[in-house]
Protein backbone atom coordinates (compact mmCIF):
# COMPACT_ATOMS: atom_id res chain seq x y z
CA UNK A 1 0.00 0.00 0.00
CA UNK A 2 1.36 3.41 -0.97
CA UNK A 3 0.81 6.85 0.50
CA UNK A 4 -2.70 8.16 -0.02
CA UNK A 5 -4.10 11.66 -0.41
CA UNK A 6 -7.34 12.64 1.38
CA UNK A 7 -9.17 11.96 -1.89
CA UNK A 8 -8.17 8.30 -2.27
CA UNK A 9 -11.64 6.92 -1.50
CA UNK A 10 -13.28 9.44 -3.82
CA UNK A 11 -10.97 8.47 -6.67
CA UNK A 12 -11.98 4.84 -6.24
CA UNK A 13 -15.66 5.77 -6.04
CA UNK A 14 -15.28 7.67 -9.32
CA UNK A 15 -13.85 4.60 -11.03
CA UNK A 16 -10.20 5.63 -11.09
CA UNK A 17 -7.53 3.20 -12.22
CA UNK A 18 -4.91 3.72 -9.52
CA UNK A 19 -1.16 3.44 -10.04
CA UNK A 20 1.95 3.90 -7.95
CA UNK A 21 3.60 7.27 -8.44
CA UNK A 22 6.73 7.80 -6.38
CA UNK A 23 5.28 5.79 -3.50
CA UNK A 24 1.80 7.35 -3.73
CA UNK A 25 -1.39 5.57 -4.90
CA UNK A 26 -2.67 8.03 -7.49
CA UNK A 27 -5.38 7.99 -10.18
CA UNK A 28 -3.96 7.31 -13.64
CA UNK A 29 -7.33 7.96 -15.27
CA UNK A 30 -11.05 7.57 -14.60
CA UNK A 31 -11.88 5.80 -17.87
CA UNK A 32 -9.94 7.45 -20.69
CA UNK A 33 -6.86 9.63 -20.29
CA UNK A 34 -7.23 10.83 -23.89
CA UNK A 35 -10.77 12.04 -23.15
CA UNK A 36 -9.63 13.76 -19.94
CA UNK A 37 -6.86 15.49 -21.90
CA UNK A 38 -9.34 16.83 -24.49
CA UNK A 39 -11.66 18.06 -21.76
CA UNK A 40 -8.93 20.15 -20.15
CA UNK A 41 -8.00 21.80 -23.45
CA UNK A 42 -11.64 22.45 -24.40
CA UNK A 43 -13.36 23.05 -21.04
CA UNK A 44 -11.70 22.11 -17.73
CA UNK A 45 -10.69 19.24 -15.50
CA UNK A 46 -9.60 18.79 -11.88
CA UNK A 47 -6.40 17.05 -10.78
CA UNK A 48 -5.61 15.87 -7.25
CA UNK A 49 -1.98 16.88 -6.78
CA UNK A 50 -1.99 16.68 -2.99
CA UNK A 51 1.01 14.37 -3.13
CA UNK A 52 3.22 17.35 -3.97
CA UNK A 53 5.23 19.00 -1.22
CA UNK A 54 4.39 22.45 0.19
CA UNK A 55 7.19 24.20 2.10
CA UNK A 56 6.72 27.61 3.71
CA UNK A 57 9.81 29.72 4.34
CA UNK A 58 9.70 32.50 6.97
CA UNK A 59 12.23 34.69 8.77
CA UNK A 60 14.09 37.93 8.38
CA UNK A 61 16.52 36.45 5.86
CA UNK A 62 14.05 34.42 3.81
CA UNK A 63 14.70 36.51 0.70
CA UNK A 64 18.50 36.49 0.79
CA UNK A 65 18.50 32.79 1.65
CA UNK A 66 16.29 31.87 -1.30
CA UNK A 67 18.41 34.14 -3.49
CA UNK A 68 21.30 31.84 -2.60
CA UNK A 69 19.35 28.62 -3.00
CA UNK A 70 17.44 29.12 -6.23
CA UNK A 71 18.71 29.70 -9.78
CA UNK A 72 15.91 32.18 -10.44
CA UNK A 73 15.84 35.34 -8.31
CA UNK A 74 12.99 35.71 -5.80
CA UNK A 75 13.82 39.42 -5.56
CA UNK A 76 12.01 39.65 -8.91
CA UNK A 77 8.82 38.99 -6.95
CA UNK A 78 8.36 42.66 -6.18
CA UNK A 79 5.14 42.25 -4.23
CA UNK A 80 3.05 39.73 -2.34
CA UNK A 81 1.10 37.58 -4.75
CA UNK A 82 3.75 37.16 -7.44
CA UNK A 83 5.24 33.76 -8.28
CA UNK A 84 8.05 32.35 -10.37
CA UNK A 85 9.37 29.04 -11.68
CA UNK A 86 12.86 28.02 -10.60
CA UNK A 87 15.28 25.16 -10.45
CA UNK A 88 17.32 24.42 -7.35
CA UNK A 89 20.90 23.45 -8.19
CA UNK A 90 23.87 21.79 -6.57
CA UNK A 91 27.35 23.30 -6.65
CA UNK A 92 28.01 21.83 -10.10
CA UNK A 93 24.86 23.46 -11.46
CA UNK A 94 23.02 20.14 -11.70
CA UNK A 95 19.28 20.16 -11.00
CA UNK A 96 18.15 18.93 -7.59
CA UNK A 97 14.50 19.85 -8.25
CA UNK A 98 12.23 22.36 -9.98
CA UNK A 99 9.42 24.29 -8.32
CA UNK A 100 7.12 27.27 -8.17
CA UNK A 101 7.95 29.89 -5.51
CA UNK A 102 5.17 32.26 -4.39
CA UNK A 103 5.83 35.45 -2.42
CA UNK A 104 3.44 35.57 0.53
CA UNK A 105 2.60 38.12 3.23
CA UNK A 106 5.07 36.64 5.68
CA UNK A 107 7.64 34.86 3.53
CA UNK A 108 7.53 32.43 0.60
CA UNK A 109 5.68 29.27 -0.32
CA UNK A 110 7.55 26.66 -2.35
CA UNK A 111 5.71 23.84 -4.10
CA UNK A 112 8.15 21.07 -4.97
CA UNK A 113 7.80 17.58 -6.40
CA UNK A 114 6.43 14.61 -4.50
CA UNK A 115 9.22 12.25 -5.48
CA UNK A 116 11.95 14.62 -4.29
CA UNK A 117 10.44 15.55 -0.92
CA UNK A 118 13.02 13.89 1.32
CA UNK A 119 15.98 15.01 -0.79
CA UNK A 120 14.74 18.60 -0.97
CA UNK A 121 14.05 18.93 2.76
CA UNK A 122 17.48 17.48 3.57
CA UNK A 123 19.12 19.95 1.17
CA UNK A 124 17.18 22.94 2.49
CA UNK A 125 18.04 22.06 6.08
CA UNK A 126 21.69 21.48 5.20
CA UNK A 127 21.84 24.91 3.52
CA UNK A 128 20.25 26.85 6.40
CA UNK A 129 23.60 27.56 8.04
CA UNK A 130 23.35 30.77 10.07
CA UNK A 131 20.60 32.30 8.00
CA UNK A 132 17.65 33.67 10.00
CA UNK A 133 15.05 31.43 8.30
CA UNK A 134 12.49 28.85 9.35
CA UNK A 135 11.28 26.07 7.09
CA UNK A 136 7.80 24.62 7.61
CA UNK A 137 6.60 21.71 5.59
CA UNK A 138 2.78 21.81 5.29
CA UNK A 139 1.64 18.17 4.97
CA UNK A 140 -1.82 19.05 6.32
CA UNK A 141 -2.64 20.91 3.10
CA UNK A 142 -4.23 19.40 -0.03
CA UNK A 143 -3.70 20.72 -3.56
CA UNK A 144 -6.23 20.67 -6.38
CA UNK A 145 -5.40 21.92 -9.87
CA UNK A 146 -8.42 22.98 -11.92
CA UNK A 147 -7.18 23.62 -15.43
CA UNK A 148 -8.72 24.68 -18.75
CA UNK A 149 -10.27 27.76 -20.38
CA UNK A 150 -13.43 27.44 -18.26
CA UNK A 151 -11.66 26.61 -15.00
CA UNK A 152 -11.62 29.99 -13.30
CA UNK A 153 -15.22 30.81 -14.17
CA UNK A 154 -16.53 27.45 -13.01
CA UNK A 155 -14.59 27.44 -9.76
CA UNK A 156 -15.55 31.04 -8.92
CA UNK A 157 -19.23 30.06 -9.20
CA UNK A 158 -18.78 27.50 -6.43
CA UNK A 159 -16.97 29.67 -3.91
CA UNK A 160 -17.70 32.54 -1.53
CA UNK A 161 -17.83 36.12 -2.78
CA UNK A 162 -14.35 37.06 -1.47
CA UNK A 163 -12.77 33.97 -3.05
CA UNK A 164 -14.61 34.49 -6.33
CA UNK A 165 -13.40 38.09 -6.36
CA UNK A 166 -9.81 36.96 -5.76
CA UNK A 167 -10.08 34.50 -8.65
CA UNK A 168 -11.29 37.25 -10.97
CA UNK A 169 -8.42 39.54 -9.97
CA UNK A 170 -5.56 37.07 -10.19
CA UNK A 171 -3.25 37.61 -13.11
CA UNK A 172 -1.26 34.69 -14.55
CA UNK A 173 1.50 33.53 -12.18
CA UNK A 174 -0.02 35.16 -9.15
CA UNK A 175 -1.24 33.52 -5.97
CA UNK A 176 -2.80 34.88 -2.81
CA UNK A 177 -4.34 33.69 0.43
CA UNK A 178 -7.98 34.17 1.27
CA UNK A 179 -8.67 32.88 4.76
CA UNK A 180 -7.05 29.45 5.07
CA UNK A 181 -7.12 28.87 1.30
CA UNK A 182 -4.29 29.81 -1.05
CA UNK A 183 -5.45 30.34 -4.64
CA UNK A 184 -2.97 30.68 -7.51
CA UNK A 185 -3.29 31.18 -11.23
CA UNK A 186 -0.58 28.67 -12.09
CA UNK A 187 -0.57 25.21 -13.63
CA UNK A 188 1.17 22.43 -15.46
CA UNK A 189 -1.00 22.08 -18.57
CA UNK A 190 -0.38 25.12 -20.79
CA UNK A 191 -3.99 26.22 -20.21
CA UNK A 192 -5.39 28.91 -17.91
CA UNK A 193 -6.49 27.65 -14.53
CA UNK A 194 -6.02 27.54 -10.80
CA UNK A 195 -4.05 25.67 -8.20
CA UNK A 196 -5.72 25.73 -4.80
CA UNK A 197 -3.76 24.84 -1.66
CA UNK A 198 -6.06 24.41 1.33
CA UNK A 199 -6.67 22.33 4.47
CA UNK A 200 -6.82 18.64 3.59
CA UNK A 201 -9.86 18.10 5.82
CA UNK A 202 -11.87 20.26 3.40
CA UNK A 203 -10.63 18.43 0.30
CA UNK A 204 -13.26 15.68 -0.07
CA UNK A 205 -16.15 18.14 0.17
CA UNK A 206 -14.64 20.61 -2.30
CA UNK A 207 -13.62 17.88 -4.75
CA UNK A 208 -17.20 16.56 -4.58
CA UNK A 209 -18.52 20.07 -5.30
CA UNK A 210 -16.25 20.39 -8.33
CA UNK A 211 -17.21 17.01 -9.76
CA UNK A 212 -20.86 17.67 -8.94
CA UNK A 213 -20.64 20.89 -10.96
CA UNK A 214 -19.57 18.84 -13.97
CA UNK A 215 -15.83 19.42 -13.75
CA UNK A 216 -14.15 16.25 -15.02
CA UNK A 217 -11.86 14.42 -12.59
CA UNK A 218 -8.55 14.01 -14.45
CA UNK A 219 -5.65 11.71 -13.72
CA UNK A 220 -1.88 11.57 -14.03
CA UNK A 221 -2.07 10.13 -17.54
CA UNK A 222 -3.75 13.26 -18.90
CA UNK A 223 -1.52 15.42 -16.71
CA UNK A 224 1.51 13.94 -18.44
CA UNK A 225 0.26 14.37 -22.01
CA UNK A 226 -0.91 17.93 -21.26
CA UNK A 227 2.40 19.06 -19.77
CA UNK A 228 4.33 17.35 -22.58
CA UNK A 229 2.32 19.20 -25.22
CA UNK A 230 2.99 22.43 -23.28
CA UNK A 231 6.73 21.70 -23.30
CA UNK A 232 6.97 21.55 -19.50
CA UNK A 233 9.71 19.42 -17.99
CA UNK A 234 9.09 16.54 -15.62
CA UNK A 235 11.72 16.12 -12.91
CA UNK A 236 13.16 12.65 -13.02
CA UNK A 237 12.74 12.42 -16.78
CA UNK A 238 13.64 15.66 -18.58
CA UNK A 239 15.69 17.06 -15.70
CA UNK A 240 17.71 15.27 -13.05
CA UNK A 241 20.95 15.48 -11.14
CA UNK A 242 22.96 14.57 -14.22
CA UNK A 243 21.94 17.71 -16.12
CA UNK A 244 21.90 21.49 -15.74
CA UNK A 245 19.18 23.95 -16.73
CA UNK A 246 21.31 24.89 -19.74
CA UNK A 247 20.79 21.53 -21.45
CA UNK A 248 17.14 21.31 -20.36
CA UNK A 249 15.47 24.24 -22.12
CA UNK A 250 15.55 26.10 -18.78
CA UNK A 251 18.23 28.73 -19.47
CA UNK A 252 15.45 31.34 -19.34
CA UNK A 253 14.78 30.52 -15.68
CA UNK A 254 18.33 31.25 -14.55
CA UNK A 255 18.64 34.86 -13.34
CA UNK A 256 22.21 35.96 -14.09
CA UNK A 257 21.59 39.56 -13.01
CA UNK A 258 22.51 40.97 -10.56
CA UNK A 259 26.00 39.62 -11.29
CA UNK A 260 26.79 39.70 -7.59
CA UNK A 261 24.08 37.15 -6.69
CA UNK A 262 26.15 34.07 -6.02
CA UNK A 263 23.42 31.41 -6.10
CA UNK A 264 24.44 27.79 -5.52
CA UNK A 265 25.39 26.36 -8.92
CA UNK A 266 26.33 29.67 -10.56
CA UNK A 267 29.97 28.74 -10.91
CA UNK A 268 29.06 25.28 -12.16
CA UNK A 269 26.93 26.81 -14.92
CA UNK A 270 29.66 29.28 -15.83
CA UNK A 271 32.10 26.38 -16.14
CA UNK A 272 29.70 24.60 -18.48
CA UNK A 273 29.33 27.71 -20.60
CA UNK A 274 33.08 28.21 -20.76
CA UNK A 275 33.55 24.59 -21.81
CA UNK A 276 30.81 25.00 -24.37
CA UNK A 277 27.26 23.76 -23.75
CA UNK A 278 27.09 20.58 -25.81
CA UNK A 279 23.45 19.57 -25.71
CA UNK A 280 19.99 21.09 -25.86
CA UNK A 281 16.48 19.89 -25.11
CA UNK A 282 14.27 19.96 -28.21
CA UNK A 283 10.82 18.82 -29.29
CA UNK A 284 10.29 15.92 -31.69
CA UNK A 285 7.23 15.15 -33.81
CA UNK A 286 6.66 11.75 -35.40
CA UNK A 287 4.65 12.37 -38.54
CA UNK A 288 3.68 8.72 -39.08
CA UNK A 289 1.92 6.23 -36.84
CA UNK A 290 3.76 5.12 -33.72
CA UNK A 291 4.62 6.37 -30.27
CA UNK A 292 7.89 7.97 -29.17
CA UNK A 293 8.96 6.89 -25.70
CA UNK A 294 11.58 7.85 -23.10
CA UNK A 295 15.07 6.45 -23.65
CA UNK A 296 14.67 5.82 -27.38
CA UNK A 297 17.84 6.76 -29.24
CA UNK A 298 17.87 9.85 -31.47
CA UNK A 299 20.31 9.93 -34.38
CA UNK A 300 21.28 13.18 -36.09
CA UNK A 301 23.05 12.56 -39.42
CA UNK A 302 26.60 13.86 -39.47
CA UNK A 303 26.35 15.20 -35.95
CA UNK A 304 25.81 12.53 -33.36
CA UNK A 305 23.24 10.94 -31.08
CA UNK A 306 20.86 11.91 -28.32
CA UNK A 307 18.04 10.40 -26.32
CA UNK A 308 14.33 10.96 -25.80
CA UNK A 309 13.66 12.09 -22.22
CA UNK A 310 9.82 12.07 -22.39
CA UNK A 311 7.57 10.78 -25.14
CA UNK A 312 3.91 10.02 -25.62
CA UNK A 313 0.91 10.34 -27.87
CA UNK A 314 -0.38 13.92 -28.21
CA UNK A 315 -4.19 13.86 -28.27
CA UNK A 316 -4.34 17.47 -29.50
CA UNK A 317 -2.02 16.86 -32.47
CA UNK A 318 -3.16 13.26 -32.95
CA UNK A 319 0.48 12.22 -33.35
CA UNK A 320 3.35 11.28 -31.14
CA UNK A 321 5.62 13.96 -29.65
CA UNK A 322 8.64 13.90 -27.41
CA UNK A 323 11.24 15.98 -25.61
CA UNK A 324 14.79 14.88 -26.40
CA UNK A 325 18.28 15.88 -25.37
CA UNK A 326 20.39 16.12 -28.53
CA UNK A 327 23.69 17.60 -29.74
CA UNK A 328 23.63 21.41 -29.84
CA UNK A 329 24.15 21.51 -33.64
CA UNK A 330 20.99 19.50 -34.38
CA UNK A 331 18.85 21.25 -36.99
CA UNK A 332 15.29 20.36 -38.00
CA UNK A 333 15.45 16.63 -38.79
CA UNK A 334 16.52 13.49 -36.96
CA UNK A 335 15.71 9.79 -36.68
CA UNK A 336 14.47 7.79 -33.72
CA UNK A 337 14.93 4.07 -33.15
CA UNK A 338 11.61 2.42 -32.27
CA UNK A 339 11.66 -1.35 -31.70
CA UNK A 340 14.68 -1.87 -33.92
CA UNK A 341 13.67 0.35 -36.86
CA UNK A 342 14.60 3.99 -37.59
CA UNK A 343 11.84 6.56 -38.15
CA UNK A 344 12.27 10.16 -39.33
CA UNK A 345 11.15 12.90 -36.93
CA UNK A 346 10.81 16.65 -37.17
CA UNK A 347 12.82 18.64 -34.65
CA UNK A 348 10.90 21.62 -33.29
CA UNK A 349 10.94 24.12 -30.42
CA UNK A 350 9.92 22.20 -27.29
CA UNK A 351 6.46 23.73 -26.96
CA UNK A 352 3.78 22.08 -29.05
CA UNK A 353 0.48 23.51 -27.72
CA UNK A 354 -0.44 26.54 -25.58
CA UNK A 355 -3.94 27.75 -24.71
CA UNK A 356 -5.42 25.16 -26.98
CA UNK A 357 -3.44 26.35 -30.02
CA UNK A 358 -1.02 24.14 -31.92
CA UNK A 359 2.27 26.04 -32.24
CA UNK A 360 4.43 23.73 -34.32
CA UNK B 1 -14.20 -8.02 -13.12
CA UNK B 2 -13.82 -7.92 -16.88
CA UNK B 3 -16.33 -9.01 -19.46
CA UNK B 4 -15.71 -12.55 -20.85
CA UNK B 5 -18.39 -13.73 -23.38
CA UNK B 6 -19.20 -17.41 -23.03
CA UNK B 7 -19.26 -18.18 -26.75
CA UNK B 8 -15.65 -17.16 -27.44
CA UNK B 9 -12.31 -18.98 -27.11
CA UNK B 10 -9.26 -17.20 -25.68
CA UNK B 11 -5.51 -17.39 -25.99
CA UNK B 12 -3.46 -16.86 -22.84
CA UNK B 13 -2.03 -13.84 -24.64
CA UNK B 14 -5.50 -12.24 -24.37
CA UNK B 15 -6.76 -12.56 -27.94
CA UNK B 16 -10.32 -13.83 -28.43
CA UNK B 17 -11.20 -16.15 -31.34
CA UNK B 18 -14.65 -16.79 -32.79
CA UNK B 19 -15.36 -19.64 -35.21
CA UNK B 20 -17.83 -18.23 -37.75
CA UNK B 21 -20.51 -20.22 -39.60
CA UNK B 22 -18.42 -20.10 -42.79
CA UNK B 23 -15.44 -21.71 -41.07
CA UNK B 24 -13.35 -18.58 -40.75
CA UNK B 25 -12.00 -17.34 -37.40
CA UNK B 26 -12.46 -13.75 -36.26
CA UNK B 27 -9.84 -12.36 -33.84
CA UNK B 28 -9.78 -9.47 -31.37
CA UNK B 29 -8.47 -8.61 -27.90
CA UNK B 30 -10.26 -9.18 -24.61
CA UNK B 31 -11.80 -6.64 -22.25
CA UNK B 32 -9.04 -7.47 -19.75
CA UNK B 33 -6.41 -6.66 -22.40
CA UNK B 34 -7.90 -3.31 -23.43
CA UNK B 35 -8.25 -2.27 -19.79
CA UNK B 36 -4.62 -3.11 -19.10
CA UNK B 37 -3.41 -1.30 -22.23
CA UNK B 38 -5.21 1.99 -21.62
CA UNK B 39 -6.23 4.25 -24.52
CA UNK B 40 -5.32 2.57 -27.83
CA UNK B 41 -3.94 5.10 -30.31
CA UNK B 42 -2.64 2.98 -33.24
CA UNK B 43 -3.20 -0.51 -34.54
CA UNK B 44 -0.67 -2.05 -36.93
CA UNK B 45 -2.52 -4.61 -39.06
CA UNK B 46 -1.10 -7.64 -40.81
CA UNK B 47 -1.26 -7.86 -44.59
CA UNK B 48 -4.09 -9.78 -46.16
CA UNK B 49 -2.71 -13.03 -47.56
CA UNK B 50 -0.02 -13.46 -44.94
CA UNK B 51 0.12 -16.86 -43.24
CA UNK B 52 0.79 -17.19 -39.50
CA UNK B 53 1.43 -20.11 -37.21
CA UNK B 54 -0.46 -20.21 -33.93
CA UNK B 55 1.32 -17.96 -31.43
CA UNK B 56 3.10 -15.91 -34.09
CA UNK B 57 2.97 -12.10 -33.83
CA UNK B 58 0.37 -10.88 -36.31
CA UNK B 59 0.03 -7.19 -35.54
CA UNK B 60 0.68 -4.54 -32.93
CA UNK B 61 -1.64 -2.56 -30.66
CA UNK B 62 -0.04 0.69 -29.52
CA UNK B 63 -1.54 2.43 -26.52
CA UNK B 64 -0.49 5.55 -24.62
CA UNK B 65 1.16 3.15 -22.19
CA UNK B 66 2.99 0.62 -24.38
CA UNK B 67 3.16 -1.27 -27.66
CA UNK B 68 1.79 -4.80 -27.48
CA UNK B 69 2.05 -7.59 -30.04
CA UNK B 70 -1.16 -9.35 -31.12
CA UNK B 71 -0.62 -13.09 -31.65
CA UNK B 72 -2.50 -15.36 -34.06
CA UNK B 73 -4.54 -17.62 -31.73
CA UNK B 74 -4.65 -20.38 -34.38
CA UNK B 75 -2.66 -21.01 -37.57
CA UNK B 76 -4.06 -19.67 -40.80
CA UNK B 77 -4.09 -17.14 -43.63
CA UNK B 78 -5.24 -13.57 -43.07
CA UNK B 79 -8.31 -13.02 -45.27
CA UNK B 80 -9.44 -9.65 -43.91
CA UNK B 81 -8.26 -6.86 -41.60
CA UNK B 82 -10.41 -4.20 -39.93
CA UNK B 83 -9.43 -0.97 -41.72
CA UNK B 84 -11.84 1.02 -39.52
CA UNK B 85 -9.27 0.72 -36.72
CA UNK B 86 -7.08 3.23 -38.57
CA UNK B 87 -9.57 6.02 -37.85
CA UNK B 88 -11.00 4.70 -34.60
CA UNK B 89 -8.38 2.71 -32.71
CA UNK B 90 -10.24 3.62 -29.49
CA UNK B 91 -13.05 1.23 -30.46
CA UNK B 92 -10.84 -1.55 -29.10
CA UNK B 93 -11.29 0.10 -25.71
CA UNK B 94 -14.98 0.93 -25.94
CA UNK B 95 -16.09 -2.31 -27.64
CA UNK B 96 -13.38 -5.00 -27.44
CA UNK B 97 -15.68 -7.87 -28.50
CA UNK B 98 -17.51 -5.92 -31.20
CA UNK B 99 -14.26 -4.57 -32.73
CA UNK B 100 -12.52 -7.32 -34.64
CA UNK B 101 -8.89 -6.94 -35.69
CA UNK B 102 -8.39 -9.61 -38.38
CA UNK B 103 -10.03 -12.74 -39.83
CA UNK B 104 -8.20 -16.00 -40.55
CA UNK B 105 -8.87 -18.98 -42.78
CA UNK B 106 -7.69 -21.57 -40.25
CA UNK B 107 -5.38 -24.31 -41.46
CA UNK B 108 -6.46 -26.68 -38.66
CA UNK B 109 -9.78 -26.11 -36.89
CA UNK B 110 -8.75 -28.52 -34.15
CA UNK B 111 -6.37 -25.83 -32.86
CA UNK B 112 -9.40 -23.93 -31.58
CA UNK B 113 -9.96 -26.67 -29.03
CA UNK B 114 -6.52 -25.94 -27.57
CA UNK B 115 -7.64 -22.41 -26.69
CA UNK B 116 -9.19 -21.56 -23.34
CA UNK B 117 -12.94 -21.38 -22.92
CA UNK B 118 -14.47 -18.46 -21.01
CA UNK B 119 -14.09 -20.13 -17.61
CA UNK B 120 -10.52 -21.13 -18.42
CA UNK B 121 -9.62 -17.58 -19.46
CA UNK B 122 -11.24 -16.15 -16.36
CA UNK B 123 -9.08 -18.44 -14.24
CA UNK B 124 -5.98 -17.61 -16.30
CA UNK B 125 -6.36 -13.88 -15.63
CA UNK B 126 -7.01 -14.54 -11.96
CA UNK B 127 -10.57 -13.29 -11.79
Amino acid sequence: MGLRTPLYDLHLALGAKMVDFGGWDMPLHYGSQVEEHHQVRRDCGVFDVSHMTVIDVHGAQATVWLQRLLANDVARLTETGKALYSTMLDEQGKVIDDMIAYRCEDGYRLVVNASTRDKDLAWLNACKGDFDVKIHERPELAILAIQGPEARAKVAELLSAPRAALIRELKPFEGRAEGDWFIARTGYTGEDGLEIIFPAVQAPAFFNDLVGAGIAPSGLGARDTLRLEAGMNLYGQDIDEAHTPLTSNLGWSVAWEPAGRDFIGRSGLLAEIEHGVEQKLVGLVLEERGVLRAHQVVRVAGIGEGEITSGSFSPTLSKSIALARVPMATADRAEVEIRGKWYPVRVVKPTFVRHGKILI
Amino acid sequence: MSNIPADLRFAESHEWAKLEADGTVTVGISDHAQEALGDVVFVELAEVGKVFAAGEAAGVVESVKAASDIYAPVSGEVIAVNEALADSPESLNSDPYGSWIFKLKPSDKAELDKLLDAAGYQAAIGE
